[in-house]
């Protein structure tokens, strides 16, 4: 028996339903096609709700999804039926927040895209093949940007704290429009 | 980056439509690799061809095996560079291309001196690459700098090593096993996440051993836990002891304090997870749940869907058994109802439904009724089904909820609803007497209106049924005429059926009834016409009122007691000749073969050298199969097949598992075996039977097997006379024989000369349960009546102490080999009783019906009450011996 906490994917969208990036970490999706079909239902299930407060919560095909969404991106993490919603949401947070971060705030696609080196980095080091590897959002960007390839603009300029500020603020705008 | 910058046609917003891999193409990215071997290597110019790489891969693409292998040699050059960004997307790709065995190798050197650099990042990210893609030879030469590795200073490095350490131990978990030192250690990390994965990682490696885990619980339960999914971790290793610890009287339930004490942590995730811990214990009591219930209320009324969710989910769980202790948090249930979220809304009104109390009833109807018009077919359904049960608890209320499912039934919906609800419907008229006919009245007007053609023959026949028993039959006779009008030919044929039911069952109706079936005569479809002229003609609706016989009854409407499936497969078989196809050849075992056959292979790969001759894997197949061998065909028609049973441990050289035929007075054994050696060519091969504790049965045939090459199953049979028509049993010990032959692996050449060898099997027994075949009923009160009470008999037994009612119930089912019908086999958790309801057919083809009544005597001892009807009552009585002597 695995009692250990199982992260099955994680899956960022943008608003259209096509992939910004996606880690899989269970077998349940063999192919290609299969990931698709799945993130497709996915984003027509949740596409209606609001989850730009909070982070919202779904059963879907025997699976726990929790989901997050901040201007044109979709953030996903699927759990299996019997997990602790609490740590998936845990984990959401923590890829959502560490985004923020390491996109300074301006989370959106375009941003994302042009920096997905960061994004993909991010995904690497809050799972390893399943298992939680980190969820403190500040860690897991320390982690990435301590040795961002984007030397126009290194991040280390301005610390974690201020970044986290900025990010706050933005946020804070995108709601009041 | 030189994308060309393609701009899309639409002017909504060209910003927005942007993207840095727009126009993206595989074969140009490949190209661009080559900038890898460049002697001056451009560290950010490579960081960016990676990620292109990467996100080809993201988004799908596949490289074949050349471009991976060419990308990969080239990734490796990378290592020359010094720049950290560079070398964090090397590690990030060379786990994305998964390189096989021998291009592992070429990065092993750099990554074992990364694993051993100054540079924390270094370090802890080669660990978890080298873990990704090593073998377990390589593994060997790393383990001491692995074991390190956990006890590092550095909280990410351990944490590497430590996750690591959790995947290898499912490959390699001899080597890993061996560094339960050092993670115990790194359990009194002071790094949260450190703690939480040696925790996770310790507790997989003792996990068998209940009394290692049992320690590790009560030394941590002390409190030297910081993170909080370290303790979530522990708050599941303890419920697992608590589980599986013997004594489950409450007073003194081992680590319940220690649960409950969770309940105050200051993290939520802590607190979810013991609360719902303490709602999932074995036969959890009021005073154990209360406080639980009562942090999970507070929940209920979070700001953060996520909590309300888990919350209400629990309660939800909590409310099927012990609805009582829920009954606090309805009010702010009720409010839920109207949540956003209608995941939430639907969980909250289901438990509503099960905790609610008959005066409340009607007040929750209502707020419901207006639920239902904004919420998803998906949860409509899951609503219809609480409303369904809780019917059934409140019978008096049926009258306000048969009209809650008739008004739903009314509105708009799809297919899957519209059948949960009429099938709730039925079910309520089979079980509630009092709310039969306006139940059937309710499903009348349905069928008026109704667009699916699959409700309407069903609700249709099931009036046929229902519909004459009522005190006014005449009143429905409208209703199916007037789909002979109106509807496809599959209804007008179905409501012709009907039509001719209430003819059958009731003779007053009868000349009506004609009259109205030989307007049928001359419908445009055949079918239509044709069963009402088979009607007419065997009701007798060609000359005078005459009395239904039984027997045309029993031809016309009786249940068909064959699996459809293998109807239909007897059908295919059938050609057409001189002899007409005969209904009673057609087997009557319900098939599960398939579930058998998944088990059976163990982890053998079916891709490589598909076997030809596979083991045939339905009754059918089997029956043909047996046919076709000369020995054999004159034991009459196979009575049962049973699924495989496994002779052999997994992962040994030859994998034989055999299958029991069970013919009138043989039996026949088929040896389905499997040769897992290549260099070997197996011939002659036979299996010896020892049937010395078998004294019924006596050896009369037996088939060796030619030649068995390496994986390529085959058969060899041995069949037995055995007294006709009755239950013998036995114990028959195996013995494989055969010659060996050495088989060149590189020519696949066999050597001439073998040797002859032994192989010892495992036992194989004959059971009692051979000799039943699982024979499902469709309606098991309804043939309970029809069998009568002449065969029966009824006992009472103990079964002694058993781990839990359900165990009790699987291993008399077991014993048993019969088909649980209704679903009773699944026993609720915490009940304390429960009735499970049996069908089969008995060799000599005796239907046989079994009502088992199970109930805790004292915390763990389970009696049983067992009736039995046949139609024979030695055959009553045979049940009861294997029973007896189970």
């Amino acid at each position: 028996m695995d009692s250990c906490p199982c992260i099955k994917n994680i899956i960022l969208l943008d608003s259209e339903g096509n992939r910004v990036a996606v880690k899989y970490y269970s077998d349940e999706w063999p192919t290609n096609s299969a990931k698709e079909a799945f993130e497709k239902a996915l984003f027509s299930k949740t596409q209606k709700t609001n989850a730009r407060t909070e982070a919202e919560i779904a059963m879907f095909e025997n699976h726990i999804i929790v989901y997050k969404f901040v201007q044109d991106l979709h953030f996903f993490v699927t759990g299996a039926e019997g997990e602790n919603e609490l740590i998936l949401v845990t984990v959401l947070q923590g890829f959502f927040d560490a985004v923020g971060l390491l996109l300074r705030g301006n989370v959106d696609k375009k941003e994302a895209l042009e920096n997905l080196d960061l994004i993909l980095l991010c995904l690497d080091e809050i799972v390893d093949g399943g298992v939680i590897l980190e969820t403190d959002a500040n860690a897991i960007a320390g982690k990435v940007a301590s040795h961002s390839v984007d030397a126009a603009a290194p991040l280390s300029e301005q610390t974690i704290s201020q970044a986290l500020a900025t990010a706050r603020e933005h946020l804070a705008r995108s709601l009041l429009k | 980056m030189a994308q060309p910058l393609v701009k899309k046609d639409d002017d909504r917003d060209d910003e927005a439509d942007y993207s840095p891999f727009l126009g993206i193409e595989k074969g140009a990215v490949l190209q661009e690799a080559r900038v890898f071997n460049d002697p001056q290597l451009d560290p950010r110019r490579c960081s960016q061809v990676i990620t292109k790489l990467l996100y080809l891969l993201n988004q799908g693409e596949t490289f074949t095996k050349v471009e991976a292998t060419e990308v990969f040699f080239a990734v490796t050059k990378l290592f020359q560079s010094k720049d950290i960004g560079l070398r964090r997307m090397v590690y990030v790709m060379i786990k994305e291309l998964s390189p096989s065995a021998d291009e592992v190798i070429i990065v092993t050197s750099s990554l074992m001196k990364d694993m051993t650099s100054k540079t924390d990042m270094y370090r802890a990210n080669a660990i978890r690459v080298l873990c990704r893609i090593t073998d377990g030879t390589l593994l060997t030469q790393i383990e001491r700098y692995l074991k390190q590795a956990i006890v590092d200073k550095n909280p990410v490095v351990a944490s590497a090593a430590l996750v690591s350490g959790i995947h290898l131990l499912q490959t390699n978990p001899e080597i890993v096993k061996r560094w339960s030192n050092e993670v115990q250690e790194a359990v009194q990390s002071r790094a949260a996440l450190v703690q939480f994965h040696a925790l996770a990682l310790l507790h997989q490696i003792r996990q068998n051993d209940r009394l290692a885990v049992n320690k590790l619980v009560s030394s941590l339960t002390k409190g030297s836990v910081r993170s909080p999914l370290a303790q979530c971790l522990l708050i599941r290793y303890t419920s697992q002891v608590i589980r599986e610890s013997a004594n489950t009287q409450a007073a003194d339930r081992p680590f319940y304090d220690f649960l409950e004490g969770c309940l105050r942590h200051k993290a939520e995730m802590v607190i979810f997870e013991a609360a719902r811990a303490i709602t999932e214990l074995n036969c959890v009591t009021t005073r154990e749940l209360t406080p639980a219930i009562t942090v999970l209320q507070l929940f209920l009324s979070s700001s953060k869907p996520v909590l309300r969710f888990a919350a209400v989910r629990t309660l939800n769980k909590v409310a099927m058994t012990h609805p009582m202790a829920v009954t606090n948090c309805n009010i702010d249930m009720e409010s839920l109802i109207s949540d956003q979220n209608r995941s939430i809304a639907t969980l909250a009104i289901t438990t509503l439904l099960k905790t609610g109390n008959e005066s409340s009833v009607d007040r929750l109807m209502k707020q419901i009724t207006n639920f239902m018009s904004d919420i998803a077919d998906e949860f409509k359904i899951v609503v219809v089904e609480a409303i369904r049960s809780l019917c059934l608890k409140f019978p008096l209320k049926h009258r306000s909820l048969m009209n809650f499912l008739s008004n739903i039934l009314r509105e708009e919906g799809g297919f899957d609803y519209k059948k949960a609800i009429v099938d709730s419907i039925v079910i309520l008229i089979r079980d509630i007497p009092e709310a039969k006919e306006t139940g059937l009245l309710h499903l009348c007007e349905f069928i008026e209106d109704c667009e699916f053609t699959y409700l309407s023959t069903q609700i249709l026949h099931f009036l046929g049924i229902e519909g004459p028993k009522t005190s006014d039959p005449s009143k429905y006779i409208r209703y199916i005429y007037n789909r002979v009008h109106l509807e496809n030919a599959t209804v007008r044929a179905a409501a012709v059926s009907t039509l001719a039911k209430f003819g059958a069952m009731v003779d007053t109706l009868k000349p009506r009834i004609f009259v109205l079936l030989r307007r049928c005569l001359f419908d445009n479809d055949d079918e239509v016409r044709d069963r009402a002229t088979l009607y007419l003609n065997t009701l007798g609706g060609d000359g005078a009122v005459v009395q239904t016989g039984e027997d045309v009854k029993e031809f016309l409407f009786g249940s068909l007691d064959i699996p459809l499936v293998n109807l239909e497969n007897s059908l295919k078989n059938y050609e057409p000749s001189e002899e007409s196809f005969d209904i009673y050849s057609v087997p009557r075992e319900v098939k599960t073969q398939p579930l058998a056959e998944k088990k059976a292979p163990g982890k053998k790969p079916t891709g490589l050298g598909a076997p030809p001759a596979g083991p045939p894997s339905t009754v059918d197949a089997y029956e043909k199969l047996l046919s076709s061998i000369p020995e054999f065909a004159n034991f009459g028609k196979l009575f049962k097949s049973s699924a495989p049973v496994e002779l052999t441990e997994a992962e040994t050289e030859y994998a034989v598992n055999v299958v029991k035929h069970i013919f009138d007075g043989h039996v026949v054994f088929q040896y389905n075996c499997t040769n897992t050696i290549p260099e070997q060519l197996l011939e002659n091969v036979t299996v010896i039977v020892d049937a010395s504790e078998a004294e019924e049965f006596a050896e009369v045939a037996s088939k060796p097997l030619r030649s068995l090459p390496y994986d390529s199953p085959g058969q060899t049979f041995v069949a037995f006379e055995k007294p006709e028509g009755t239950p013998a049993i036995g114990k028959f010990s195996n013995m494989l024989r055969f010659i060996v032959k050495e088989v060149d692996p590189s020519t696949g050449e066999a050597e001439d000369d073998g040797v002859e060898d032994e192989y010892q099997l495992e036992e194989l027994e004959v059971v009692a349960a051979d000799y039943i075949l699982k024979v499902g009923v469709s309606n098991f009160r309804n043939a309970w009546e029809s069998m009568g009470a002449d065969c029966e008999r009824i006992d009472e037994y103990g079964l002694g102490p058993r781990e839990s009612l359900a165990e009790a119930v699987n291993a008399v089912i077991d014993l048993l080999g019969m088909q649980p019908c209704e679903g009773t086999e699944v026993v609720p958790n915490n009940s304390r009783s429960h009735t499970c309801l049996l069908s089969g057919v008995y060799i000599g083809n005796v239907k046989v019906l079994v009502r088992l009544q199970f109930g805790l005597d004292g915390p763990k001892d389970v009696a049983m009450k067992l009736a039995v009807r046949s139609e024979d009552e030695s055959v009553s009585d045979a049940i009861h011996e294997i029973v007896a002597s189970g």
